[in-house]
This record gives structure tokens, sequence and C-alpha cells, in this order.
């Protein structure tokens, strides 16, 4: 038996270390450590509830405005406003531009680098993979940032910059679209559109983001082999049976995204269990700190009366990160949760085969991404330049409200409570909280904790390799984890 | 070209990684070419290397022990240095030791230390509320000089930390001030910095220059609420006419700036921006009178310029001033010689 400590763990957003016991050339058992706090929830006690519009972007750089929109849905909540449908499309739309370019970076920067180490040398793939995902080297990894930084300048329009805009408002947008920017911003949507088809699928948007069945994806992968990024991946991830690495949770979680203004969401919120789609019960959120150095309180409470209080010198406590559950349970969240929440044939077919891994997670990043580019052009298509973006909001003395979005990466959650006017509490409960939570206080471990039992370890790896795969698989962001 | 030799080191403390993904952001189709253009050699950055864990630390203590020049440490994010003074707030993974020790040792052998965005710089938003985790900058606490390295620390070259301020930080001011430093043929000097340690390149300005908003600030025909397009300083707490960075004339992403995007301008790069004394949505004011007048400008004046010219306003930038979109178009008129 061998003990690994596996950090600084870079390619992911923020803080992370994974240790491990090694038995055999396995993972034993896994503990995950987020091992960076700040302290937001203890910040924004006592401020003006608007200043969190301000404080909770800066908690992440990477999922910055699903911080926002979860806050100006919490405050929209507390003052009873509802943003006129211009201020839904245009936060539906820099929500999809987030999402989008979180998938793009996840893909191109964070994850199939780790394809081009040396000790795939000598895979038929891998001079391939080095020649197009090398950092700051690879052909693809090089035009996938020229092209990022393209895509994200729908932000600078729509919210002045990128990360950290404030043009998120409970009531919509603080920024109207004038029709000659409503045009300019269709061209930045078709600039990702071509890179996605010429580099990523080598096939139309509209064919990848409906494979309806595992048949349509083999018809595709078939029809030109070794054309895209996409497909390049799947034959690595066949050759190295990423199906059979780092196995998710029997449940997975999605709040829903993109509600149009009538309130129908383009991906349906639910629990999924492989046989229905169930409610999301909010009132069985818990919060599980018995691992966790923030203090304990009575038991694993719900976020609208969680507890942040930090102690450093907890026994049995190894991370910041409370082990968030849903009636006790360990759920996974993130793209692959959305598709199977919303009912995506091909993703609901593999996942029942084989669950969330390293395959299913990428594959439903990628189908989601050509998603989310067609999400943003219809979001264009409905606003309507100048029809009304914003709500005036007025707040309460005292209200309790949730506010809920879909980061790139899962489910986000904001419990506000106001009180004589301030805020009284501010418990975030992030996607990466739930992925990469510790035990509880039955002992089970998160997602990721199960995830990495059994994976292997080659003879002499110190930062075993299929460890950094099924941890990148996640997407996780570290930041908005602990907060 | 010649392999580029100027060695960056980039590390993440306690901030959110938003200046990172700025950078990211930078104007440019080659990113990788940029940096080359620039002479700079990436050692390590939390979102680009493909090194992890040993491999890291191994560019760490390679730099520590000499074996590799360090030309430039870039540090991210507030250094916490709570729970009582131990750092435990944040280990540097894999180490378990404090990440300000860290800090501290590669400080000591780097020629430069460079701390991006505000947090770095002065504590920032990780030092906002109570400052749970006793958060403060490389080389302030707010705008108190003395920080983790403490008010009389020199690089080789005899620089303070350089404080590319801003939350987040511009793409563009990190790069161009790397590259300042990188380039032998003019040297940097202490005199290009302001007296918050920040490169003058970008804070000899006033976020106000260039403001879209302008012609509204002329008549302070002001805004009331979010989405008016009007003058945002009289009611909506814009401090653009004190805040020092080039911001509406650099511009971000494109074509944004705070003010382009509807809200106001906090003044990030300021030390103590995260707990300004009033809501950030509004503008404090004594009698009427906002208190941040514009920057050099006399209070008589302004009161005076500004009753006059709000009697001038056109009736147009009036109505425009508290609309989402412009109601009101200028009139058409020949503007030659009569």
């Amino acid at each position: 038996m061998t003990r690994l400590l596996v950090g600084p763990f870079n390619r992911v957003e923020g803080d992370l270390e994974v240790r491990l016991e090694v038995d055999a050339g396995r993972v034993r058992e896994a503990w995950v450590n987020a091992p960076m706090y700040r302290g937001f929830e203890q910040i924004l006690q006592g401020k003006h509830p608007f200043d969190a519009l301000v404080v909770v972007p800066r908690i992440c750089g990477i999922c910055s405005v699903t911080q926002s929109v979860a806050a100006a849905r919490a405050l929209a909540a507390a003052c009873g406003v509802q943003a006129p449908p211009n201020g839904v499309w245009l936060t539906n739309l820099m929500l999809a531009c987030e999402n989008a370019a979180d998938h793009l970076t996840h893909f191109y920067l964070f994850f199939m680098p780790d394809f081009t180490r040396e000790v795939y040398a000598g895979r038929a793939w891998h001079a391939q993979a080095v020649q197009r995902f090398a950092p700051l080297a690879g052909e693809h990894a090089r035009e996938a940032l020229a092209v990022r930084q393209r895509w994200l300048q729908l932000m600078g329009t729509l919210g002045g910059k990128w990360p950290h805009t404030h043009s998120i408002a409970p009531g919509g947008s603080t920024r109207n679209l004038s029709a000659p920017e409503r045009l300019r911003l269709g061209a930045r949507v078709a600039e990702l559109r071509s890179f996605l088809e010429r580099v990523l699928y080598g096939a139309p948007l509209e064919e990848v983001a409906t494979w309806g069945s595992e048949t349509a994806l083999t018809e595709w992968l078939e029809r030109d082999p070794q054309q895209g990024d996409l497909r390049l991946f799947l034959h690595i991830a066949a050759d190295l049976d990423l199906q059979a690495l780092g196995r998710g949770p029997d449940r997975t979680l999605s709040y829903g995204a993109f509600a149009d203004p009538k309130g129908r969401h383009a991906m349906a919120p639910g629990v999924w269990d492989g046989q229905q789609l169930h409610a999301v019960d909010f009132a069985q959120i818990t919060e599980d700190a018995r691992h966790a150095w923030p203090a304990e309180g009575a038991g694993p409470l719900h976020p609208a009366r969680g507890l942040t209080e930090p102690d450093a010198d907890k026994p049995g406590a190894y991370t910041w990160n409370k082990a968030p559950r849903l009636a006790g349970q360990v759920l996974e969240t993130g793209a692959l949760a959305r598709q199977l929440a919303q009912g995506q044939p091909l993703l609901r077919a593999l996942w029942q085969r084989s669950r969330g891994n390293v395959f299913t997670r990428v594959l439903a990043r990628a189908m989601e991404l050509a998603q989310l580019v067609l999400l943003a052009q219809d979001c264009l298509r409905a606003i309507v330049p100048g029809a009304p973006c914003c709500e005036e909001a007025h707040l309460p003395e005292a209200a309790d409200a949730v506010g809920l979005c879909e980061a790139a990466r899962g489910s986000l959650g904001h419990w506000l409570s106001i009180r004589g006017g301030r805020i009284a509490s501010y418990q975030i409960v992030a996607p990466t909280g739930w992925n990469f939570s510790p035990r509880d206080h039955a002992g089970t471990p998160g997602a990721l904790e199960a995830a990495l039992v059994g994976a292997p370890v080659l003879a002499g790896e110190r930062s075993p390799v299929a460890v950094q795969h099924i941890v990148r698989s996640f997407d996780p962001c570290m930041v908005c984890t602990v907060h | 070209m010649a392999e580029p030799t100027f060695n960056v080191l980039w590390l993440q403390s306690g901030g959110c990684g938003g200046c990172s993904m700025s950078l990211l952001c930078a104007d440019t189709g080659d990113f990788a070419a940029q940096l080359r253009q620039l002479g700079i050699h990436l050692l390590w950055h939390p979102s680009l290397s493909l090194a992890t864990g040993e491999g890291a630390l191994q560019v760490f203590q390679d730099c520590l022990e000499g074996r590799t020049p360090l030309h430039v440490l870039c540090i991210e994010g507030a250094v916490l240095r709570g729970p009582g003074g131990t750092g435990r707030f944040h280990l540097l993974a894999g180490t378990q030791q404090p990440m300000m020790d860290w800090v501290r040792r590669l400080s000591a052998v780097a020629h430069h230390v460079v701390a991006v965005g505000s947090c770095a710089a002065y504590g920032g938003i990780s030092a906002g509320g109570s400052s749970p985790t006793d958060a403060c900058g490389l080389q302030y606490e707010g705008d108190q000089c003395g920080g983790l390295l403490g008010a009389t620390w020199r690089d080789p070259q005899g620089l303070p930390v350089v404080n590319v301020a801003g939350c987040p930080t511009h793409p563009g001011w990190v790069l161009e001030t790397l590259a300042a430093l990188a380039d032998g043929a003019q040297p940097f000097g202490a005199e290009q910095l302001d007296s918050l340690g920040r490169p003058r390149a970008y804070c000899d300005q006033l976020a106000r220059h260039g403001c879209a908003r302008n012609e509204f600030y002329e008549y302070k025909a002001s805004a009331e609420k979010p989405s008016d397009l009007g003058c945002l300083m009289e009611h909506m707490g814009c401090k653009g006419t004190q805040a020092h960075a080039d911001c509406n004339i650099r511009l971000w992403n494109g074509e944004g700036s705070c003010a382009r995007g509807g809200y106001a301008c906090i003044s990030c790069t300021e030390p103590g921006f995260e707990e300004p004394g009033h809501p950030f949505h509004q503008t404090p004011k004594v009698a009427g009178i906002p208190i941040g007048l514009p920057t050099d400008m006399h209070k008589a004046w302004f009161v005076a310029l500004a009753s006059l010219s709000k009697s001038a306003t056109p009736g147009r930038v009036k109505r425009n001033a508290t609309a989402d979109h412009v109601v009101v178009a200028p009139m058409v008129r020949k503007t030659r010689l009569k």
C-alpha cells in the first residue's frame, strides 16, 4: 500500500489536492481536498443586498456570469421583479456565451493536453495529439484560444467585460442591444460555428447537437474518421477504454437552464436515476460539514439555514468544501446531467450502460457546446432592439430567496436571507461542491472520491495520468466550490 | 526568432483566477506567438501548463535553488495570512505548506515581482467585509504599504512590487507590463510606477477618458435606474471621474467597458475599492452633491458648472438619459459655412 499526494493540480480552476491510497497498481481509496478558503459567505454578511452583484461574480473568474445570474435571480425573487423578454434573452445569451467558452476551454486547454504526455508516446494517435493539443504549441489549441477570445467579445458588448460584469441585474440587463450591435454579434456566433464545424466536429452543429443514438454517432465517426478533434478523442477514448474510467454515481442533478420569458427551459431540470426524471426536491438539499473545516453546527443543514464558520483545527476534516447531498445521496452534476435530464437519447443510452465516466462526460460537453452556439443564435434572433431590457427592482426589508443557475460544470444555487434591509445570510452551493465533495457523516465518499477508486496507477507514477483524466473529466472549479 | 528567455512564473493565491481568464482574452490571433514576440517564456501557469504535481513543484524548486533564473514572479490573488497568522486558509496543494511561505521564498529569488490584480496588489475583494482570512496584498494592505513583503522590500533592481491593479486586470495591462520589464533596451524604473505602485502606462488615465456617456456627463443628464443611458456619476455610484485606468480608451473584450455595459465604474484599480462605505450602486451625497467629485476639480466650480449645465441640457440629451435606447436622435443640421 502506498500513499500519494497529488498537487498542485493545474488545468482545473483553483486549488485542488488529491490524496490516494494505492495498492497493486490501483487506487484503493481517495480523498479530495479543496485547500483554499476565502470566506465569501462571511464577507457578504451585513452588506447591502445589491452589493452581492459586485461581490459574487468575483468568487470565480471562469463561472463569473453564472455566479452573477444566481445572485440576480435570488434578488429578483426577493424583490418580486420579473425581467422583460429582452432582459431574459440577453441574460441567456451571456450564459450561453460563458458556458460555451468554458466547454471550449475545457476541451482544448484543460483536458486534451494530457494525451500529449510522454506516457502515451507509443500510441498511434500520440503524434497527432501533440501536434494539435500541446499547451501553447498545439495548432488547434492555439486556434481555439484565438476563437475563444473572439467569442468572448460578445461579453464585451453585452456585459462591458468578462469576467466580472455587473450588467446582470435582478430586473434583467443594464445593457440593451441596438440593431447594428445585434448584427455584429451574429458575426461572432458565425465565427465560433465555423471553427467548431471545421476543427472540432467535422460536421454541422445541428447534427452534433441532436445525435439520437449510438448508430448515429458511429455513422458520423465512420463517415470521415480522420476529420475533426472530437473524432480523434473518440479514437483515443476507444484505445484507452475511457468508458471504464471514473464511474460516477447513480443519480445526476440539473436545476434546468435557459428558461424563456414564459419559463420554459431549453434544458430541463431534474434528477435522473436511470429509470425516470424526478423533480428536484429543494427542501432535501443539505450541506454536510462532518469532514470539512467549516464548523459543523447541528449536523447537515439546508442552505437556507446554512453555516460557514471556519475551524481549521477541526478533527477529521480534510477539505474546505462542505458535502452537498440531496436526501442524503451523492449526485453528479454538469453537462452530462443536463443532457440526461433533457432526455438526450444517445447520452441516456450510454449512461445506462456505463454511467458518468471520462468518455460520457466529455462527449456530453462536446454535444452541449454545439447546442449552446445554436441557443445563442436563437437568443440573438429573439432580442428586439428598442424593447425594454430591465425592470427596476425594489428591495424589501426582509426576504428569504433562492437563485438557481446552471454553470458549465453544473448546478449552482444561492440561498439569500435579507433582514433589516441587509444580507443576514448568504449560502452558496456550487457544482464542483457536489462533484468533489468529501465524505459525509455516514462516511459516504463524494462523486470524485468514488470515481477514482480502481483507477490504474502505473509503476513509478506520482501523479497518475488516469487520475488526471478522471479529475479533469468533471471540469472542476475549485474557487466556486469553497468560495 | 530566438527562443524567449525572459522567464515568468505565474501562481494563484487567494483569488478567483479571473485575471488569468482575462489574460487569455488578449487581443491577438495567436496568444503563444504574442508571448514569444515579447520574449516571454512561461515557466508555469495554472491554466496553460502541462506539468502537474511533482512536475510543477520541480519548476518551483528549480527557481528557488537558482537552476532556473526567475525573471518575473506573477502572483494572482491575495495573500491569506489567517487563521492566526498561520496561512492555513491556503496551503499550496501537494505541499501542505502555506502559500504565503511559497510567495515569500519565491519573491526572494525573483528579479521582479508583479502583483496581478487588486487582490494580489492590495487585498481586494478577498479582504472585503470582516476579511475572514486576514487577506492582504504582496506589499500593501489596502492603501497602507506593508502587506506580506513589507514596505521596504525591493527587488534586486530596486523596484517595489509592481501592482497591476484591477478586478480583473485588462490583458493588455499585464502583457505590456511584462513586456516593459522584459525590454532590455529600455530598463523599467520606479518612475514608471505611480504612488500606489501601479504602472503609469495605464494608470495615468482616468476611467472617464473616452467614456461614451460623456455628453450626458457634460450636461449632468443622469441615469436614474439600471439600463438608463445617462451619466452614471450623479446617482448610480460611478467613480469613473476619479478611477485611474484607461478602460474607456483601451476597451475590454472588443468594444466593452463598465460604463458601456450599463453600470458604474467601482474604481477597481484602487486599494480598498471593495469596501467603499456605501452601496456600490448608489452615489453618496451631501446636500444633494456627490461626495466624490471629479479628480483635480474644485468643488465650487463643480457645483456652479453642474447647475449651469443642467439648465442648458438639450431636450434630446435629457430624454435619452433616462431611456434604455436612443429615443430622440440628434437634429439633422448643415455644418458648412452659411
